[in-house]
């Protein structure tokens, strides 16, 4: 047998290893619709358990809406289960190209073109379009996918400093010698809740040359009055170059993504990118279902304003309770915690209290910036923010945090 | 001044100016780990490889421009005086 112990308890004590620096991921089962409250297992074995979920990115609340729910059942019926094909030999059908049109308009962008997931776009966009005799500046908190499609490009690379646009002007200053340069950055950061203003960063593109793609995976179908995306919010959805995002998401949740942008860099990106050619086409039931949700989000703002309420008042109401927290303007609300353990012993306790929520902290967020971060959705009710806020005030005066400010928590327990 | 001396005040404060927000008032010395403590990322370090590449005149071979290379600026002037030979 190739696979002797030696090897067995080599990998054994990798993963022992990622215990040891407390990184082990538990599994964590959900016996329901995804949606704004799930009956979970967890730990595994546990008795099940009716939570409130705070941690989804089903931020329009459309995961289990029972028109999308529907739209997937015809898809399955008139279309098939799977294709059994890449895009480009025969896994291409008539409901492709209709999501494609639909993307490219409500994005406001000339082309689309459908990845398995915006993972896999983020993956291939920049091997298709660059050289290397072109750059990428990239923002240093953009996706790990974007940090490994760029890995895989042979165009050089740097980075500015998180949003700093003194930073990126510097970099684009010193990069006048490329023969392109193409400015990378989130929409919104996930990890943050912040926005990048991508007015200032297409004035810049514009002074010095550049192109901007933006990946919009945490904004596509709510942020902007009507839910465009960041693009929107900051006004210039003629400016940017190319989007990258998800409808793993806000719109729907299922999986697939896209790269949207100018009609020669999606072709380039049709005739060369990888994850694109080699691998197979969006089953038809989530392409179907995905139209449904462009129709439903192109049709009414009521879910994105839903979400804008909410988000809002979570906001106002945490901070009223006394915590700190980070970002602004969107659904993502980082609950600011500093030392990593009590992110993890908060959490734990706020899943006792019914409210599921996770705690982040180093490698996926800076050293010291450990925090609990809350996702709002359209499918929250009033009375559901209320019970979280109140479970975060309760946990919070058990941990004694209530009304400290950074200073004062890091003071307390370290970062 | 010291050739040391005089690298260290150079990379110091290319770290400092690259890497640190101007209204954080976090202390940098040649012997603050930069990557095991996150104020420079895996990812954003090719910035500070490419400038010690073109500042000294040398070619760092990615297998030694490496995350523990990397993490101190003493460290890293042991790397470059490495390969100015």
């Amino acid at each position: 047998m190739a696979y002797s112990s030696k090897t067995r308890d080599l990998f054994a004590a990798d993963i022992e290893e990622i215990k040891g620096k407390g990184l082990y991921k538990e599994k964590r089962f959900i016996c329901s619709p995804q949606d704004a409250s799930i009956l979970v297992e967890y730990p595994e074995g546990a008795e099940k358990k009716q939570v409130l979920n705070f941690c989804a990115n089903n931020y329009l609340g459309l995961s289990s809406h029972p028109d999308v729910v529907e739209a997937a059942h015809e898809g399955l019926r008139e279309r098939g289960y799977g294709m059994s094909s890449v895009r480009f030999i025969c896994g291409t059908q008539d409901i492709h190209r209709t999501l494609q049109d639909k993307v490219s308009k409500f994005l406001g962008m000339e082309e689309t073109l459908l990845f398995p997931s915006c993972m896999d776009a983020n993956a291939g966009v920049f091997e298709a379009v660059l050289g290397p005799e072109d750059v990428i500046i990239a923002d240093r908190l953009i996706h790990a996918s974007l940090v490994d499609g760029i890995r895989l490009c042979s165009a050089e690379y740097d980075t500015f400093k998180h949003m700093n646009m003194k930073h990126l002007r510097k970099k684009l200053e010193l990069h006048q010698d490329k023969r392109t340069r193409m400015i990378v950055t989130d929409g919104v950061f996930s990890m943050d809740g912040d926005l990048m203003p991508l007015d200032e960063v297409c004035a810049l593109a514009d002074e010095f040359d550049a192109m901007v793609l933006v990946d919009d995976s945490h904004a596509s179908g709510f942020i902007g009055k009507t839910g465009r995306g960041v693009h929107e919010h900051f006004g210039v959805m003629d400016k940017v170059d190319l989007i990258t995002t998800t409808f793993g998401k806000g719109l729907g949740g299922a999986s697939g993504g896209c790269v949207s942008g100018r009609a020669e860099l999606v072709e380039l990106c049709r005739q060369k990118a990888r994850p694109y050619l080699f691998s197979n086409s969006m089953a038809p039931a989530i392409v179907n279902a995905t139209i449904k949700v462009i129709d439903l989000v192109s049709a009414s703002t009521e879910r994105r304003d839903t979400l804008e309420w909410n988000a809002q008042y979570f906001r106002e109401q945490i901070v009223a309770a006394g915590l700190q927290v980070g970002g602004h303007g969107t659904p993502i609300v980082p609950v600011m915690l500093y030392n990593a353990k009590l992110a993890n012993d908060m959490a734990s306790d706020m899943y006792a209290e019914g409210i599921y929520v996770i705690g982040f902290f180093f490698p996926v967020v800076p050293a010291g910036a450990a925090r609990i971060r809350v996702q709002l959705s359209a499918a929250h009710t009033k009375e559901h923010i209320d019970k979280a806020v109140a479970a975060f005030a309760k946990i919070g005066e058990k941990y004694g945090i209530i009304g400290l400010d950074k200073k004062g928590i890091i003071a307390k327990y370290g970062m | 001044m010291s050739n040391i001396e005089e690298m260290q005040e150079a990379i110091l404060e290319y770290v400092i100016d690259e890497y640190v927000d101007e209204d954080d008032d976090e202390e940098v010395e040649c012997d603050t780990p930069l990557i095991s403590s996150g104020i420079v990322d895996s990812f954003s370090m090719v910035s500070l490889k490419v400038f010690l590449e073109k500042k000294y005149q040398i070619k760092l071979p990615d297998d030694e421009a490496t995350p523990e290379a990397f993490d101190t600026v003493n460290s890293i002037i042991a790397l470059v005086n490495k390969h100015l030979g």
